[in-house]
């Protein structure tokens, strides 16, 4: 038993997901739960592990593993996608439903919201039918207990037949009982008989006449009485799923087929024609079934346990006031990273440039030859220095903030509002809880597309993702508009000018995206909406200090980290372009005048352009090399403030045009590599990836040259 | 309200109690795994700022739901 890598299943799970025992001994368990009950919460706080947690709706889209241990057992957890049931719609909820049927867990632990628990039951019900071995973790019971829900856990535990815990993951504490319970149910058969749906009379009899061969067939590798009412379901996916794990010889059986005919006739002979009615009733039986269940053991004493959350919800999505303040929040957001940033930005770049300075002491000291000093103090330490002084400080306070928003459960909010756009443009609200990822990174924005149930929509999204500018591109944007627009001279009221007209392009970009979308719904990706749903969950209050911790230390640290990793080799090929010559004339001048005559029709010129052709590993160094580019051409050698640096720019013929130019291209252009290679991961198509680096690229020439020739007409 | 009403008719504020659900292929199986049978009582909330989608109160749970969807499910009075 358990868990080998040879087996069929594990693997056909999701692909890169490979249970990592560190002894055979170990426990698998999952966890498995709806959407947004808090299962990272729980799995970080079992595991001490550091998965990222929000408050939405599809967050979690791959399994993620990790390690806890108890006295009696080591245990291998895993994080699987939240799903309403298992009878799955989409990506990842195959995934999940693979996991818990296929994927042999010693023990299931199914989360669920205790505000929402009835509606959670109907997974606990059909995890109880294929295993025995389940806890039920009720989570959220802080927020139960504050809306005045109460709940009798043992009546619960009583009726469902296993062990049901309440939890508050958020406290680590609460999560020890879970655990003794998750020991009690691997340690031995279970105690009682766990609660058995009872369906329609027709599909009861239906699967008593089909269970015995199953049972005899299946060899207990799968629950009979599940697979028998699977079996008569016919669901094509889960039988895909069930040949991969029981071998196409099973299915192949034509005793088996005789009987599955034949139990189909008593469905049929009782009024029960086809799948959809099938599915109907088996689906009624559950919700039904979670109804008696949760009768007398739910009671909640304050009916208005909600108020608050509807009259937030009247102030965020209501027609008066719900596009003004999401853009007033974005414009606030971005106010806040700007006016702070400013400040510990210069504080940086004084300190990493005052090191600098000691750096060329230093090799002066050591009579290191003038080449070397160039290389590593000019070239890569200098670029090194640009990136750090500024990303970070922007990054260390978006970042959080942006992750405070979602925590909060405004994200969700953001789908809602922009719902009836998206439509209009024959896709979905939830494209743009993709955009709001990629405001973090779009690599992290089109792995979330997985949230989009319609294939073409999803592709839609995923195309159109790099539309968002990523934080890579931010610091850009913001050091331009901070130059040439509002002056460096600093103010609250210059902070708030940049951070207004940093929404302006952003809500441009939003536009493009949807125009893009529209486009690309009449030609290449044809097609009506698709339905949908979309799940507004409760708001609930950011814990504060964790999302600060949290935010800046995995993903700031970790996305300057990947920004680094690139701009140290980039500053050296940058250094070296600019210092080698052929004919007189540098590498990086060959190359920029190369590009030049084109680069000027849409308002840049041959550096900037090759800045962002030398930006396809990360967006984050393409100032910096524009600045090494015109540095090794000009006459200043320090270069410590924004002052300086608009001068710099200045001398080499910037004008506000080339300003706007920038940030259009900026916004506009091919994604980075990482985001290509993500987007060739979700598609597995180089057709796709091929289409959704050129689409940007084609709408930014096409907005630059169009913007330089209408400027230059009129100027 | 008699059989004939959908959910696009009820406001916000309004209860009603689902009667059918005429949604077919996987926007049916959806509502159905939300725990929307026949039966279940639903009460709109608020429309979105566009006027669609709406959001229903479904076993105290908030979903957001298009208004072409709403058209199949069919409700009556609670």
């Amino acid at each position: 038993m358990g868990l080998t890598n040879s087996s069929v299943g594990i693997k056909a799970v999701d692909s890169g997901l490979v249970i990592q025992k560190q002894s055979p001994d170990d426990r698998v368990v999952a966890l498995a739960g709806n959407p947004n009950v808090g299962k990272s919460t729980v799995f970080n706080g079992l595991t001490g592990m550091n998965q990222h947690t929000g408050n939405w709706p599809g967050k979690t889209v791959t399994n993620a593993q990790g390690c806890c241990s108890t006295k009696s057992h080591a245990y291998v957890m895993v994080d699987i996608p939240g799903t309403y049931s298992l009878m799955a719609h989409s990506a990842e909820e195959e995934v999940a439903r693979n996991f818990i049927c296929f994927g042999d867990p010693d023990a299931v632990v199914v989360v669920c919201d205790a505000t929402c628990l009835e509606r959670n039951l109907n997974l606990v019900l059909q995890t109880i039918e294929i295993s025995p071995r389940v806890v039920v973790c009720v989570n959220l019971m802080d927020e139960a207990k504050r809306k005045n829900i109460k709940i009798n856990l043992e009546l619960l535990s009583t009726r469902l037949g296993v062990p049901v815990v309440g939890t508050t993951a958020r406290k680590k504490k609460s999560l020890r009982i879970l655990m003794d319970s998750l020991d009690q149910v691997c340690s031995g058969p279970a105690q009682r008989a766990p609660f058995a749906v009872r369906y329609a009379d027709a599909i009861e009899a239906s699967i008593a006449q089909l269970e015995p061969l199953v049972k005899e067939k299946c060899g207990g590798k799968l629950n009979s009485r599940w697979l028998s009412l699977k079996l008569l379901d016919q669901d094509e996916s889960l039988i895909r799923e069930i040949n991969a794990y029981l071998g196409e010889r099973f299915l192949q059986d034509n005793t088996l087929q005789n009987a599955i005919a034949q139990a189909k006739t008593i469905l049929m002979d009782r009024g029960i024609e086809n799948e959809d009615q099938l599915k109907d009733l088996t689906v009624s039986a559950l919700v039904q079934s979670a109804e008696t269940i949760c009768q007398g053991a739910i009671t909640y004493e304050d009916r208005q346990y909600a108020a608050a959350d509807r009259k937030l919800d009247k102030i965020l999505t209501s027609k008066l006031t719900g596009y003004p303040v999401m853009i007033a929040l974005l414009a606030l957001v971005f106010w806040l990273t700007i006016t702070g940033a400013n400040y510990p930005s210069q504080l940086l770049s004084n300190g990493l440039f005052w090191i600098q300075d000691r750096l060329t002491e230093f090799f002066a000291y050591i009579h290191a030859p003038a080449w070397l000093h160039g290389v590593l103090v000019l070239g890569v330490y200098r670029v090194l220095a640009w990136v750090v002084s500024v990303m970070l400080p922007p990054m260390a306070i978006f970042f959080p903030l942006f992750t405070l928003l979602e925590d909060a459960g405004y994200l969700p909010r953001i789908a809602y509002n922009l719902d009836k756009p998206f439509k209009r443009c024959c896709a979905c609200g939830k494209q743009a809880l993709c955009m709001c990822m990629g405001f973090g990174c779009n690599a992290a924005g089109i792995i979330g597309c997985r949230i989009i149930d319609s294939p073409r929509e999803r592709l839609l999204a995923i195309l159109t993702n790099n539309f968002v500018p990523c934080n890579g591109r931010f610091p850009t944007l913001i050091a331009i508009l901070t130059m040439f627009f509002v002056g460096t001279s600093g103010g609250a009221f210059s902070s708030l000018l940049s951070a207004l007209l940093l929404t302006g392009i952003i809500v441009l970009g939003v536009a493009i995206t949807l125009v893009v979308t529209k486009v690309l719904s009449k030609t290449l990706l044809k097609g009506m909406p698709s339905s949908f749903t979309l799940e507004l969950p409760p708001y609930r209050k950011p814990q504060i200090g964790k999302v600060i911790v949290r935010s800046i230390f995995d993903r700031t640290l970790f996305v300057l980290g990947r920004a680094i990793c690139v701009a140290a080799p980039a500053g050296l090929v940058i250094w070296l372009m600019a210092n080698i010559s052929v004919g007189g004339i540098s590498v990086l001048n060959h190359c920029a005048s190369f590009l030049d005559p084109f680069a000027r029709l849409m308002g840049l010129d041959g550096v900037i352009l090759i800045a962002f052709v030398l930006g396809f590993p990360a967006n984050e160094i393409v100032i910096p090399i524009i600045i090494m580019a015109y540095m090794a051409q000009g006459s200043i050698l320090e270069l410590d403030s924004l002052v300086e640096m608009r001068n710099l720019f200045l001398q080499n013929g910037w004008t506000w045009i080339t300003a706007v130019s920038t940030m259009l291209f900026s916004l506009n252009h091919w994604p980075c590599s990482t985001t290509l290679l993500t987007i060739k991961k979700e598609t597995g198509s180089w057709k796709w990836t091929a289409i959704a680096a050129a689409i940007p690229t084609a709408v930014g020439v096409a907005v630059c040259i169009l913007f330089t020739t209408i400027t230059r007409v009129f100027a | 309200m008699n059989e004939h009403f959908c959910l696009n008719d009820i406001t916000p504020g309004q209860h009603a109690v689902v009667s059918a659900l005429q949604s077919t292929g996987s926007m049916r199986r959806r509502l159905l795994d939300i725990g929307l049978i026949e039966n279940t009582d639903v009460e709109c909330l608020g429309r979105s700022p566009g006027g669609d989608p709406s959001a229903f109160l479904i076993r105290g749970a908030v979903i957001a739901i298009r208004s072409e969807d709403c058209e199949n499910i069919l409700i009556h009075a609670s």
